[in-house]
């Protein structure tokens, strides 16, 4: 283990992180609404718009995002029609292109995350809310949503992790993020243990910031599970007097 | 207690990382490396077949050292760390010996000379480019030679110019470019051409073993080659078969069979029959 080596690498990879941050975050927050979109979609009963739903999440699923992604930049690239197109000042950048692959990508992945989370709100509330006489955007937005979006948080912090992973796959068309960074540092140095493990440590770094936040988001978006998974402590036991022991429990 | 140690003389066996150093004499076994996406030098046929310069030399090579041989393919990014770990034994992959490279592995002697040289797409401005020479070796530059350099560098300020990974032209351009030009990077040679043919790169920079049969066929029809062909300094001192540098023997092995094939004309063959040029390296 080359330790001088990897305290030069450390800032030269930190250096990549905030690529890898806005990669992540703008994804992520483009592929959320779509996600909405594409779950309204799936879940209505007009036939074609559920078909194209379900077979944009189908491709988008079933074919690995380093296709995608080579499909976007490299497959757009052969045709003349496209680089004389007004795509091309978006797709001729690698930014771009990654930024879309990555948006599509998650998109369909978060879509059958909310889907799920729709069709489990109880069909009695929707039942009771069109009895209060509310109209079908007042039920998404006061009842089905909310709900929909609390049961699915668990989930979805799965796929915003995934996501951060996913965007080393951005250093496959010249990106450099972190992952990028590190290919570049080992072509020079010949040490791809000493350079990947700097680069883990970002990346572990980062996933432990996220997973904090999605449990205490998880945590206020619950308060009936907060209280009742509240347990006494020992010291609750100790010092409560003996008659009064259910105070622990509150 | 005892269970510990050995767990963790386990670990540091794992974690050595570097193969130990393997006897090789006639008739031993010989894994050799190569990367099959850098036509004409070794690619992936139409039958899914390795084929190419390399894929010819090794067969005659093996049978001048009479050792058995297993070609395998392997990605060109990494091939150097996978050769210290003991992954294969030799590469032959187009790699050229440079003093860098040889401060983590050895070299056999250079069984084929490769200069480098830019390549644009025919209608970009930068097709005029000429720098006023027609060689250039970095080891030992005189006036007219920096003159040339100086104007090259001045052409290209400010462009993007895409080369393979882990090469010595990506060593050039840093070395010698990178405070003024962009410098991309692509895992493969081939995608590298598709950015080029694309527009998303303004040059790219390559060996001229590369170029020059893709010039010549349907895929370089839109491409011209400019500027100087250029060789020493970060280009090093041609092609040759890289092997750990524990197994000095091999490498002997190597660079005596090398000589009789440059001996009886056989990589002048070769290299003209892949090449469409005579590359086979002096002295």
């Amino acid at each position: 283990m080359d330790i001088e080596l990897m305290a030069e690498a450390f800032p030269k990879i930190l250096s990549g992180l905030p690529v890898t941050m806005v990669l992540a975050a703008s994804s992520l927050f483009l592929g959320f609404f779509l996600a909405i979109v594409i779950a309204l979609l799936r879940t209505s009963r007009f036939r074609p718009l559920a078909g194209f739903a379900y077979s944009f999440v189908y491709v988008f699923r079933g074919t690995p995002l380093l296709v995608q992604i080579f499909l976007i930049y490299y497959g757009t690239g052969q045709f003349e029609a496209v680089r004389e197109s007004f795509l091309w000042p978006v797709l001729r950048e690698a930014w771009w292109c990654a930024i879309l692959a990555l948006t599509l990508n998650t998109g369909a992945y978060t879509s059958e995350i909310i889907r799920g989370g729709i069709q489990a709100v109880p069909f009695g509330q929707i039942e009771a809310a069109k009895a209060c006489g509310m109209n079908a955007v007042m039920r998404f937005r006061r009842i089905v949503f909310p709900q929909a979006i609390r049961q699915a948080l668990p989930a979805y912090g799965n796929e915003i992790i995934l996501m951060i992973k996913s965007t080393s796959l951005a250093s496959t068309i010249t990106l450099l993020e972190m992952t990028g960074i590190a290919r570049k540092l080992i072509s020079q140095t010949y040490k791809p243990l000493e350079i990947f493990l700097i680069a883990a440590v970002f990346y572990l770094a980062l996933v432990f910031i996220v997973t904090r936040v999605v449990a205490f988001i998880e945590y206020r978006l619950n308060p009936e599970q907060r209280d009742a998974a509240r347990v006494p402590t020992a010291k609750d036991l100790q010092t409560a007097p003996i008659g009064d022991i259910d105070a622990g429990f509150r | 207690m005892k269970r510990f140690l050995t767990a963790l003389a386990l670990a540091s066996i794992a974690f050595s990382g570097a193969a130990d150093a393997k006897d090789f004499k006639a008739g031993s076994k010989v894994r050799i490396a190569t990367e099959g996406a850098y036509a004409p030098w070794n690619f992936t046929d139409s039958s899914g077949k390795l084929a190419g310069f390399e894929v010819d030399l090794y067969a005659d090579l093996c049978e001048r050292m009479s050792v058995q041989c297993d070609l395998v393919q392997t990605a060109w990014e990494g091939i150097i760390p996978a050769l210290q770990a003991g992954k294969f034994d030799a590469i032959m992959a187009g790699m050229s010996i440079t003093d860098k490279r040889k401060k983590v592995i050895t070299f056999s002697r250079s069984y084929m000379g490769s200069p480098a040289s830019f390549v644009v797409v025919k209608s970009s401005p930068l097709a005029s480019l000429s720098a006023g020479l027609d060689a250039l070796t970095l080891a030992d530059v005189d006036a007219k030679e920096k003159a040339g350099l100086d104007s090259m560098k001045a052409a290209l300020k400010g462009k993007t110019i895409g080369v393979q990974i882990s090469t010595t032209h990506e060593n050039f351009l840093n070395e010698y470019m990178g405070d003024t030009v962009t410098v991309k990077t692509y895992d493969t040679q081939e995608n590298l051409d598709l950015d080029l043919v694309a527009g998303r790169i303004d040059a790219a920079l390559a060996s001229l073993s590369y170029w020059v049969p893709l010039l010549e066929g349907e895929k370089g029809k839109t491409m011209a080659m400019v500027g100087p062909k250029m060789d020493g300094g970060p280009f090093g001192n041609g092609v040759g078969a890289g092997i750990r540098q524990d197994d000095q023997e091999l490498a002997d092995m190597f660079t005596k069979a090398i000589d009789e094939a440059r001996a009886d004309g056989t990589i002048s063959k070769l290299s003209t029959q892949w090449f469409g040029f005579d590359g086979t390296p002096k002295e």
